[in-house]
C-alpha cells in the first residue's frame, strides 16, 4: 500500500508540473516546474529498480538539459514575452487533435475491454546489481549503437557551436 | 506491487500534456520544454515494460532516448539563439519565413 502512495504521489506531482509547465507565461517559471516533473519520473524510475537510469535523470537532465534551458531562456528577451498572448492563433485545432490523440490511446488500452494485454512474465529473476547488468548490456549487446550515439553526440555538439556562432563565413 | 498498466496510463497523460504543450504555445522555448515531457512519457513507458519482463534492454533504450534528448536540446537551443539574434523573436507565429 505504501508503494502505491508513493506512486500516485510521484504521479500527481509529475502531471501538476507538467501542466503548470506549459500553462505558465514566464518560460523561468516553465523551466522550474520542468526541473519538479523530471525529478518525478525520476523517482517512478527508482521505484522500478531502474537506480542507473535514476542517476543519469538528475545528472543529464535535471543537472544539465534544464540549466542549459534556464541559460537560454535569460539570453532571450523575457520582457517581450510576458506582454504577448501564450497561446498560438490554432489553439482550438490543437485541443481537438490532443483529444483524438487522447482518444487513440485509451481506445488502444480498452481496446478488449479488460485493460491492457500484457503477455505473461518470464520467469526469470531480475538482475541483482542494476547497474551492471546495464552496464553488461550497453558494452555487449549494444556495443554498435553506443559508437553511433557518441557520433551522434559529437555531431549534435559541432551542430549547437555552428549554430549559436556569431557570424558564418 | 503496482500493475504496469497504471505505469502506462500516467506516461499516455504525460505524453498527451506534451502534445497540447507543442500544439498550443507560441513560445519556442515552451514548445521544446513540452518535447521534452514526449520524450520523459516515452521512458516511463520503456522503464515500465523492461521492469515487467525482469530484462534491462528497456533501460538500455531509455538511456538512448535520453542521449538524442540531450542532443536534440542542444541543437534546439543553438537554433533559438541564431533565430533570436537575426530576427529578435521566439515566437512560433511570427517565424514564418517559408510561409508564402
Amino acid at each position: 500500500m505504501a508503494e502505491l502512495t508513493t506512486f500516485i504521489i510521484l504521479g500527481l506531482f509529475a502531471l501538476v508540473a507538467a501542466i503548470m509547465v506549459i500553462t505558465r507565461r514566464n518560460a523561468v517559471h516553465s523551466a522550474i516546474w520542468l526541473m519538479i516533473t523530471l525529478f518525478a519520473v525520476g523517482g517512478i524510475f527508482l521505484m522500478q529498480h531502474a537506480e542507473f537510469l535514476f542517476a543519469v535523470q538528475v545528472i543529464l537532465y535535471v543537472g544539465g538539459i534544464t540549466v542549459l534551458f534556464l541559460f537560454v531562456v535569460m539570453l532571450v528577451d523575457i520582457d517581450v514575452q510576458l506582454k504577448q498572448a501564450r497561446f498560438a492563433r490554432q489553439w482550438h485545432l490543437a485541443l481537438v487533435t490532443a483529444f483524438l490523440v487522447v482518444a487513440q490511446l485509451g481506445y488502444a488500452l480498452y481496446n478488449h475491454g479488460s485493460g491492457l494485454n500484457l503477455p505473461s512474465r518470464p520467469m526469470v529473476p531480475a538482475p541483482a546489481q542494476n547497474t551492471q547488468a546495464v552496464g553488461m548490456a550497453l558494452y555487449q549487446n549494444y556495443m554498435l549503437p553506443v559508437e553511433i550515439a557518441s557520433i551522434l553526440l559529437l555531431v549534435a555538439m559541432v551542430g549547437a557551436v555552428i549554430m549559436a556562432k556569431r557570424k558564418l563565413e | 506491487m503496482i500493475p504496469t498498466e497504471y505505469y502506462i496510463y500516467l506516461a499516455g497523460a504525460l505524453f498527451t500534456i506534451g502534445v497540447i504543450g507543442v500544439l498550443t504555445r507560441r513560445n519556442v522555448l515552451i514548445i521544446l520544454m513540452s518535447i521534452e515531457l514526449i520524450l520523459n512519457a516515452v521512458n516511463i513507458n520503456l522503464v515500465a515494460l523492461s521492469h515487467y519482463f525482469k530484462s534491462v534492454d528497456g533501460q538500455v533504450f531509455a538511456i538512448f532516448v535520453i542521449t538524442d534528448a540531450a542532443a536534440e536540446a542542444a541543437v534546439g537551443l543553438g537554433l533559438i539563439i541564431a533565430l533570436f539574434r537575426n530576427k529578435e523573436t521566439v515566437n512560433a507565429d511570427e517565424i514564418d519565413l517559408l510561409k508564402w
